[in-house]
């Protein structure tokens, strides 16, 4: 767990609304949203930063337990990766995300 | 509700312009006899000037992005301004003629992550097709050009735009868009050119041919249910807003001139002088269209086709005013449903109501 590493794919659409993502992934028009805490992985899944360590940044930011963080973060992966919107490797993944103006 | 329909609600609470329809240029390589466009270019938005909207529009909160002309590979920067744009993760989706993709070109929409391509194909037979674009060999170049991007696994969506020339194509066009693997869409709206010239009206298809397309289970499904007499409004319909145009939707020209959308030339402000964001928030024409509810309209609100006609209040805006009935709605819900719109019957009083005794002073004969 602690060395998987996540990045978003370069084929999605990706605009923040209210607090909330919203992804559409170009390959099937799949859409999604994601809640706060998904938002805060997804924004945080650059392909660099270890899984770990974004599970870290979601207990302190959200003042939950380790064991709950993992788990939310563990879904996300679950959650997103079948669908190819979101990367997963064992190795840090290159960027593929070019700017990152999702985040406005 | 769909998640899409529930993200189009959080924007109009927000006030979020979440489409933005942006025509690159006003250039064409086709001279299609319908269309509304005057295709000399009169100063078009330099690539950095449409970089910077583009900045804007994601700065905004859009998120879907339509891509369209005139033709847009007319712009020799079309693939950098694409570039950016998917950079800046919109769903792209790009209107063209097609004539000018090729495999390169198809390859490369793909990898950009463009979402959809919608072509223009008015007919099956090239003789027809080509007579509308005034372009011999367009359709052969169109097909081929859906092909590449279908090999490309790009999804494609044939639009077929009805008009006189072509009334008779429609199931061809749909067959040829079966064979193809395309999405098929048919639209059977004229618009006067973005002037207001309205010589090309006379384009429309006659309400004996509408009443037939609107009437066939190829094109609208359930015939029963799409032509059943309108249900009586609720609050819900009179409270309700029109369309989305200027609501959580906008179009902007090669010129930069904002509007709410491509049919509906209301002049909101122009982001060469002024910040998109402040043109979507400030501007008194869009806070007077954002007023305009169903109630409000003084003829459409006590027609009994209130709720479901497809009435645009652009087309009612190009007839002489956005709250006025669009009568090539009217004919629409009319040739749908065989009730005649409340503008239909009022005209119709209008014209048997003429004066009794005419009188004209001798001076004048």
């Amino acid at each position: 767990m602690s060395d998987r590493y996540i990045a978003r794919s370069s084929a999605i659409a990706a605009r923040m609304l209210g607090g909330e993502m919203m992804i559409m992934s170009s390959v099937d028009s799949t859409f999604y949203t994601l809640n706060e805490v998904a938002t805060v992985i997804w924004q945080a899944a650059d392909g660099r930063t270890p899984l770990s360590e974004i599970v870290s940044a979601l207990v302190s930011q959200f003042e939950v337990e380790p064991e709950v963080a993992l788990r939310d973060a563990q879904q996300f992966v679950d959650d997103l990766s079948p669908h190819g919107i979101l990367l997963v490797s064992d190795h840090p993944i290159a960027d593929s995300s070019p700017r990152s103006a999702e985040t406005a | 509700m769909s998640l899409v329909q529930e993200m189009n609600e959080r924007a109009i609470e927000l006030g979020v312009p979440l489409s933005v329809h942006l025509d690159v240029t006003y250039r064409c390589n086709e001279r299609c006899v319908h269309c509304y466009l005057d295709h000399d270019d009169h100063g078009e938005m330099t690539t950095q000037e449409i970089k910077q909207v583009l900045d804007q529009l994601a700065e905004a909160g859009t998120f879907f992005l339509t891509l369209s002309g005139g033709e847009v590979l007319m712009r020799r920067d079309f693939f950098e301004i694409l570039e950016y744009a998917r950079s800046l993760r919109f769903n792209v989706r790009i209107k063209t003629n097609g004539v000018m993709i090729r495999k390169a070109e198809a390859r490369r929409m793909v990898n950009l992550g463009v979402e959809q391509v919608q072509i223009s194909i008015y007919s099956h037979r090239p003789d027809v097709h080509d007579a509308i674009t005034k372009l011999p060999g367009s359709l052969k170049r169109s097909l081929e050009a859906i092909r590449f991007l279908q090999s490309q696994g790009l999804k494609v969506v044939i639009a077929n735009v009805l008009m006189t020339a072509n009334r008779q194509d429609h199931a061809g066009v749909q067959a040829l868009a079966r064979e193809l693997g395309a999405s098929y869409t048919l639209d059977p709206t004229i618009t006067p050119k973005m002037d207001g010239d309205t010589s090309i009206l006379g384009l429309r298809i006659s309400g004996s041919d509408l009443h037939a397309v609107l009437r066939n289970p190829d094109l609208v499904g359930n015939v029963e249910e799409f032509c059943a007499p309108p249900p009586p409004p609720g609050d819900d319909i009179m409270d309700g807003y029109p369309c989305s145009a200027g609501h959580t939707a906008a179009y902007i020209s090669p010129y930069g001139d904002v509007f709410p959308c491509v049919q509906f030339p209301l002049p909101t402000g122009n982001v060469r002088k002024q910040k998109f964001k402040e043109i979507w928030q400030d501007s008194p024409a869009l806070h007077e269209l954002r007023s305009i509810r169903a109630r409000d309209l003084p003829v459409c609100s006590t027609c009994s086709h209130v709720g479901t006609c497809t009435r645009c209040p652009g087309l009612a805006y190009m007839e002489g005013n956005m709250r006025g009935p669009s009568t090539a709605d009217c004919e629409q819900s009319f040739q749908r449903t065989g009730i005649p719109s409340a503008n239909m019957l009022r005209k119709a009083r209008t014209n048997a109501s003429g004066p009794l005794i005419q009188i004209q002073a001798a001076a004048a004969i």
